[in-house]
């Protein structure tokens, strides 16, 4: 076992591990942040997204021991203390882009860099920006519905 | 849970080069994106691991005095693609780094494991062979210095022994300075998907930008490692656009080696290196103002 100190959803944590466990493990397994999910556990899907200084990565291939000294950010930690939901969360869920949600937390974390990078994108950019994530229910139009809109939103809030 | 029989997290390039030679068995792991998959298909299962992931004197990009670019090996993709002087001065690379997997992939995968992985699919392989790319390698004994090319030894073997590391990958400025490039990645998928075939061309024009003073071309997948067509480039010397094009898809059949797999045969790949040298030609000579008639 060993010990890290990372800082989790704005909270410092101090967690012992084991070496051999992924940042998805730890996450899961130690901390209860079941938002993170594990689809594929060798970085094809994308279910298991979480941000680490404020990119996105697959938390199922980052070994834990390298989070040490590092922000994570999961979707618990974008939800209001009050479940009030962030404007991300709350348009996929106006836009219906969730149906058995499987995929959902991860996209979600990825719209997050994507909004929080302050640009404006075209539709064909927010595809391949969302393209290390795989969906296998909604046939993705109305994610990239959700995340455009965020994006159109925050970008008049910004330009203003 | 990986099955990792022990990871050590090197202090410093020093550190790490001392916990290689101490372990003959411990494999070097960076962004891990090859090395955590073999071990989850049991391929490298039981590995004792020696980390360089968190060394920050292995990442980043910078312009020595004499113009080389120095690339160093723990840069990971999305940051060899962000940064200002790949931007500026070899662009073509940038992109090339930018077609690897995904998102979440480019922000652990380092353009030094693409290297040292020795695979002939690499997307940033080919680019970089066509900027005659050096490696600087630091090993128990001291620096010494490999071209990229002869750092190939066959399918996923480079020229690395054990308790050696990359610690940077040069580019002089005679290998970019006027040169414009162009890489086309051919997959099945618009993204996470590997290289059925790369085609990488820097390409530089004479002062009236009619003939070709001098070309590069590189293949990924066309050959168990990635490879240079001289010949090739030594015809194509001095001819115009359109002459090139005309031939640059037949000379390049005849330096490669490409083979059929799950993901597609010979024959389909041959096709593609035809096709693929022309539109990568193509575009590098439009994007160095090369005038084609
Ligand atoms: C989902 C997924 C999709 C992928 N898609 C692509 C793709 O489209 N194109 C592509 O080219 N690759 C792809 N890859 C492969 C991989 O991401 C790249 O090869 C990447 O560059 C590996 O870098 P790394 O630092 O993660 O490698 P690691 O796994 O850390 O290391 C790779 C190899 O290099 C050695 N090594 C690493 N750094 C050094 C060093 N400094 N000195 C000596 N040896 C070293 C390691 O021992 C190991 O053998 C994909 C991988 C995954 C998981
Ligand atoms: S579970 Fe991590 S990418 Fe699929
Ligand atoms: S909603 Fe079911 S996988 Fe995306």
């Amino acid at each position: 076992m060993k010990i890290i100190n990372m800082i989790v959803n704005e909270k410092p944590v101090e967690v012992a591990i084991d070496e051999r466990e992924s940042l998805a493990d730890t996450l899961r397994d130690r901390l209860y942040l079941t938002s993170v999910k594990k689809g594929c556990e060798v970085g094809e899907c994308g279910a298991c997204t979480v941000l680490i200084d404020g990119e996105a990565i697959d938390s199922c291939i980052y070994l834990a021991v390298w989070a040490a000294g590092k922000r994570i950010l999961t979707v618990e930690g974008i939800t209001k203390p009050n479940g009030e939901l962030d404007p991300i969360q709350q348009a996929f869920v106006d836009e219906c882009a969730v149906q058995c949600g499987f995929c959902t937390p991860g996209l979600i974390m990825t719209a997050v860099e994507i909004v929080g990078s302050g640009r404006k994108y075209t539709r064909d950019e927010i595809r391949r920006l969302i393209s290390g994530h795989l969906c296998r229910c909604t046939g993705y139009q109305n994610i990239i519905n959700a995340i455009e809109r965020v994006v159109e939103e925050t970008h008049k809030v910004v330009s203003k | 849970m990986y099955d990792i029989k022990s990871i050590y997290e090197a202090k410093s390039v020093d550190d790490a080069i001392k916990a290689l030679s101490g372990d003959p068995k411990a494999v070097v792991i960076c962004g891990g994106s090859d090395v955590l998959i073999k071990i989850r298909e049991g391929k490298l299962s039981g590995a004792s691991l020696v980390s360089i992931n968190g060394l920050e004197e292995l990442k980043g990009v910078s312009l020595d005095e004499d113009g080389t670019i120095v690339i160093l090996p723990a840069t990971t993709f999305s940051k060899v693609t962000g940064s200002k002087i790949i931007e500026k001065y070899i662009p073509a690379l940038g992109f090339a780094a930018d077609q690897a997997g995904g998102p979440q992939l480019r922000h652990v995968g380092t353009i030094g494991g693409n290297v040292c992985n020795g695979v002939t699919s690499a997307d940033t392989a080919s680019t970089l062979l066509t900027l005659n790319a050096e490696l600087e390698i630091t090993g128990p004994n001291g620096k010494r210095s490999v071209k990229l090319e002869d750092f190939y030894e066959g399918p996923g073997k480079v020229k690395l022994s054990h308790g050696e590391l990359l610690t940077a990958i040069k580019i002089k400025k005679p290998d970019y300075e006027g040169f414009d490039g162009c890489y086309i990645k051919y997959a099945m998928r618009n993204a996470m998907d590997i290289a059925t075939l790369g085609c990488a061309v820097h390409v530089k024009f004479d002062g009236s930008k009619t003939k070709i003073d001098e070309l590069r071309l590189a293949f990924g997948v066309a050959a168990p490692t990635p490879i240079r067509c001289y010949k090739a480039e030594a015809v194509l010397k001095g001819r115009t656009v359109s002459e090139a094009l005309g031939e640059i898809g037949s000379l390049a059949l005849l330096e490669v080696n490409p083979r059929t797999s799950w993901r597609a045969s010979k024959e389909f790949r041959e096709q593609l290196v035809r096709e693929l040298s022309g539109r990568a030609l193509k575009e590098a000579a439009a994007k160095a103002g090369g005038v084609s008639s």
